[in-house]
């Protein structure tokens, strides 16, 4: 499954993977809702580095689009809530 | 759901949308290609503001150490004077701008990570677009069958993916230049008008700002504390103050040296005490005061 990391580019991550980041993510839900924002640092510190261990780095020229987006490195809180707010895949 | 499930919608929709006005495979693509390349132009054109804000946050930097600099100096010869309040303004003024030095490293280490990866976007974004150009045309010649036009809508949507989150971090580097510029403005403004730079930045909870005073202060004696004995040492060339610190700081060895002059100016009973300037006072015929001062800096020295 092809992952992008926003800011950074995308990985091609083997499906055997995907429950390891899929957890990281629940993390980064988890951490999302209470407002934690150490606990979402380090989630998404987790998260990144999980992607880049386990995929591979696609060149520039394959133009596949991914399914799944991680948000770029050092993100805050604010600046992902921003981000979820502004698309219509709230449901 | 997921984080990355709900930003990957995200991207895709802000995606779809810069296609929105194109009606048919072949005008989709022209109309992405046109969009690759107008970002690119945009990255690139935020690739040369980076590189401005970074040239003038060191000229700002080169202007604040120098300022400091010269405030050191400043403190040095007003305590050379017997000045101390005024030293010690000086010195105030100089931990308020090491405050907005250290504040400017920090952002500078900000910019050049910007600069980083807007070169990366740059480069990344550069190679896609080649890759579409080449693409795009054999697309379009083949374009009315029905697995080319599928493959013409993945190149697509993968490329407005791209540019998508180009514009992305287009957007967040523009943030921090319009951050960074605002203080450098404000920085500039300081350096003009020579006041003090306590005045920036983000104001400081009141408890913050009180231990900060009290661990300024401290600094501020501390600073005063090495100056002193600086010039205890004959750092200065003021001779009335030399004497002066010296006797504060330097208690014993002034005595000492003194005790040794006396010696040399009689005969040569002092020879117990400091043999080599006692000798040379000996020998000059008449020991002047420059020579004591001499005296006492080989005194301390030992």
């Amino acid at each position: 499954m092809i992952v992008r990391i926003l800011g950074e580019g995308r990985y091609d991550v083997p499906e055997g993977d995907l429950p390891a980041i899929e957890q990281l993510d629940d993390e980064l839900v988890d951490a999302l809702e209470r407002d934690d924002e150490n606990e979402f640092n380090g989630a998404l510190i987790d998260l990144i580095g999980e992607v880049r261990h386990s995929g591979t780095l696609l060149p520039s020229d394959d133009l596949r689009p991914s399914e799944l987006v991680v948000p770029h490195e050092g993100a805050t809180i604010d600046e992902v809530r921003a981000l979820l707010a502004e698309g219509p895949a709230e449901s | 759901m997921g984080v990355m499930k709900r930003l990957s919608g995200i991207v895709q929709a802000k995606a779809n949308k810069a296609l929105d006005k194109a009606e048919n495979p072949a005008d989709m693509l022209d109309l992405s290609y046109e969009k690759q390349q107008e970002n690119l132009t945009k990255v690139r054109r935020a690739l040369a503001d980076v590189t401005t804000a970074k040239k003038r946050l060191e000229m700002q930097a080169a202007q604040l150490q120098a300022q400091a600099q010269k405030l050191q100096d400043q403190a040095k010869q007003a305590l050379g004077q017997g000045q101390e309040d005024l030293a010690r303004e000086a010195l105030t003024r100089r931990g308020a701008l090491a405050d907005q030095l250290s504040a400017l490293g920090t952002q500078h280490q900000q910019v050049e990570s910007q600069q980083q990866q807007l070169e990366t976007t740059a480069q990344r974004l550069q190679t896609q677009v080649e890759a579409f150009r080449t693409k795009k045309e054999t697309m379009k010649a083949t374009y009315a069958a029905s697995q080319a036009q599928a493959s013409i809508g993945e190149a697509v949507s993968g490329i407005s993916e791209s540019i998508t989150d180009a514009g992305m971090t287009l957007q967040r580097a523009e943030d921090k230049i319009a951050q960074m510029q605002a203080r450098s403005g404000a920085i500039d403004e300081l350096l003009d008008t020579g006041a003090l730079p306590d005045a920036l930045g983000p104001a400081k909870d009141d408890i913050q700002a009180q231990l900060d005073a009290v661990g300024r202060a401290g600094q501020v004696d501390a600073e005063l504390a090495a100056l002193k004995s600086q010039v205890g040492a004959g750092a200065l060339p003021a001779g009335g103050a030399t004497t002066e610190a010296g006797a504060t700081t330097e208690a014993g060895a002034t005595t000492e040296a003194g005790a040794t002059t006396e010696a040399g100016a009689t005969t040569e009973a002092g020879a117990t005490t400091e043999a080599g300037a006692t000798t040379e006072a000996g020998a000059t015929e008449a020991p002047g005061a420059a020579e004591a001062a001499k005296a006492t800096d080989e005194g301390a020295a030992k």
